[in-house]
């Protein structure tokens, strides 16, 4: 029990059986919530269930089966409306993650509405996933990829993303909270400034939706994307968001069974929304697992899970950098709980080699963000990434492996 | 204390390899160079070779950026390739890959490895068996005259 919230993290733990888990002979420390967070019984069990009793497919069969996996896929859908405060459920559409549902809009949208000349404003601290979809889409249509810089603590240097904008500027595609610096960027603004030149706007929202509530219509982006797995449901589903009036006018992605309302040789209609985006057998179990893990997400009392995370920041920002020589990458005044670091005389992969031996899994690498470690010129970083079920207890289990590793360096 | 296993990785002549890496240089003139790349976890090499009229290896040199095990690698592998002939080579390199893939046992199989049979234990690590290989791979192309940047992928 934590004093200062009374947010019971043993309760919480008991949800999560990979917890249970030892790793090398010790209990595992996992500190990687940021690459893909644990799965709660409640998500395992929902995902089980639809394999033992309700294995179908959807919107196809007549028979008992097919109906409640239909009902049931449907109804997640709601509740992932409900999640994102999405004016209706036919604007959210299933992906495999945050990564399609960027190349949807980028294939989908700017296919179409793009042209040469057109500019793209994205940022230095973006995904790959969030910068070359864009890059795709210029060699396709001749636009033209614009970055915004960042400064020392890894925060977006507003006055040179304004510069940026112009009535050229068509789409704004920035990542809610970055995954390898967790800084969390001013996204009202960026939405609103976006609007402002005439551009649409998307938003990368997979580390965020984790950490804070989503408003998609109190924000009034254009497209929001995030992954089911970063938000304790399953990998290999994920959602866009997008508005009705630019989905209506934007082709499909793809092309296949369910998308479609006739098929002929001569011609054939596409399915209303959400499905003219959805080709072929969906992941059904999937999508009931990211229904079962919004709920999860839900029951909780969020504010106090954020404090709890807060607070376990703070003591691993304290208690890391006691470790002579540790630099943490990725300092901003407001950042969720992801403590990237480097430490002189060990490259991250010994780190986490090592700190794995103790039980302690941590990411190690650049992250899927190059032009972040080109900005601060290191080759990668050790990254520990806290979700709501972590400790005290497992950042000082980290900070004593680290301090172990080092001495074998020194 | 650090546990065994981790004893069997990192190793002092991997440790002091690491730290004082022999033969990280860039070679000037150089008749053979390549440049390696893993682009999983970004580390970046580049081995030159000038080799002799009678295709021995004259001198060997890597420089670059990466992990212990990498760095140990490349160096380890200057040292042992200095002076041989390019069959030798081909022959080290075959017996290496079998090594860190654990299809080679040093103690019974016979080998001309000598103190690169240090590596054994890294096929229990297989996310770092890449790390050991790329700079050989490298090696490697750079010998083929491979034009391009080599990938461990």
């Amino acid at each position: 029990m934590n004093p200062k919230t009374n947010f019971d993290v043993r309760t919480i733990r008991k949800d999560f059986p990979n917890l249970n888990v030892h790793v090398h002979g010790k209990p595992l420390v996992y500190l990687d919530n940021a690459a893909t967070t644990l799965k709660p019984r409640q998500v395992i069990d929902a995902i089980s269930q639809h394999y033992r009793e309700e294995t179908s497919n959807v919107h196809r069969g007549v028979h008992f089966l097919s109906e409640q996996a239909t009902k049931k896929y449907e109804k997640a859908r709601e509740k992932i409306q409900h999640f994102l405060n999405a004016k209706e459920s036919a604007e959210i559409i299933f992906t495999r993650g945050t990564t399609e549902s960027i190349n949807l809009v980028a294939q989908s949208y700017g296919r179409t509405f793009l042209k040469s000349g057109d500019e793209i404003l994205i940022s230095r601290m973006e995904h790959h996933s969030n910068i070359v979809p864009w890059q795709m889409l210029c060699e396709q249509v001749g636009c033209r990829l614009v970055v915004s810089p960042i400064n020392e603590k890894g925060e977006l240097i507003w006055d040179e993303f304004k510069k940026r904008l112009s009535a050229k500027t068509k789409l704004v595609s920035i990542v809610y909270v970055s995954n390898s610096l967790g800084t969390i960027n001013p996204v009202g603004d960026i939405i609103d400034a976006g609007h402002h030149v005439g551009a649409k706007v998307l938003i990368d929202g997979a580390q965020a939706v984790s950490h804070t509530e989503i408003d998609v219509q109190g924000l009034n982006c254009d497209f929001f994307a995030f992954s089911g797995h970063k938000l304790f449901g399953p990998t290999g589903i994920g959602v866009l968001y997008g508005k009705r009036e630019l989905l209506d006018k934007m082709p499909p992605y793809q092309g296949g069974g369910d998308m479609i309302a006739t098929v002929t040789f001569e011609k054939t209609l596409y399915n209303v929304l959400p499905y003219k985006f959805e080709a072929g057998t969906p992941h059904v179990a999937g999508v009931i697992g990211l229904g079962a893990a919004v709920d999860y997400v839900q029951s909780l009392d969020r504010d106090k899970a954020e404090e709890h995370k807060e607070q376990l920041l703070a003591y691993g920002t304290q208690e890391l950098l006691k470790i002579p020589g540790l630099r943490l990458i990725g300092t901003a005044k407001f950042k969720t709980a992801i403590l990237a670091f480097v430490l002189p005389g060990i490259h991250p992969h010994d780190l986490g080699t090592l700190v794995d031996r103790e039980g302690v899994a941590i990411r190690t690498g650049h992250h899927c963000t190059q032009p972040i470690m080109q900005f601060f010129n290191i080759p990668a970083t050790s990254r520990a990434s806290l979700s709501i079920y972590n400790t005290q207890k497992e950042i000082d289990t980290l900070v004593r492996a680290v301090k172990k590793a080092k001495t074998i360096f020194d | 204390m650090m546990t065994n296993d981790n004893q069997e990785l990192y190793q002092q002549v991997i440790l002091d390899h690491n730290k004082k890496p022999r033969n990280f240089a860039k070679l000037d003139p150089a008749t053979h160079t390549a440049e390696g790349y893993n682009p999983l976890c970004g580390d970046h090499l580049n081995v030159y070779l000038r080799l002799s009229p009678q295709h021995t290896i004259d001198e060997i040199t890597f420089s670059g950026d990466g992990c212990a095990i990498s760095k140990a690698s490349a160096s380890m592998m200057t040292t042992n390739l200095k002076g041989k002939s390019i069959d030798e080579t081909n022959k080290m390199f075959e017996q290496f890959r079998e090594l860190i893939n654990g299809k080679l046992n040093p103690q019974k199989d016979p080998n001309i490895l000598g103190r690169l049979a240090i590596f054994s234990n890294i096929w229990h690590y297989p996310a770092r068996v890449k790390c050991a290989s790329l700079c050989w791979h490298t090696m490697k192309a750079a010998l083929d005259k491979e034009p391009k940047a080599v990938s461990t992928e």
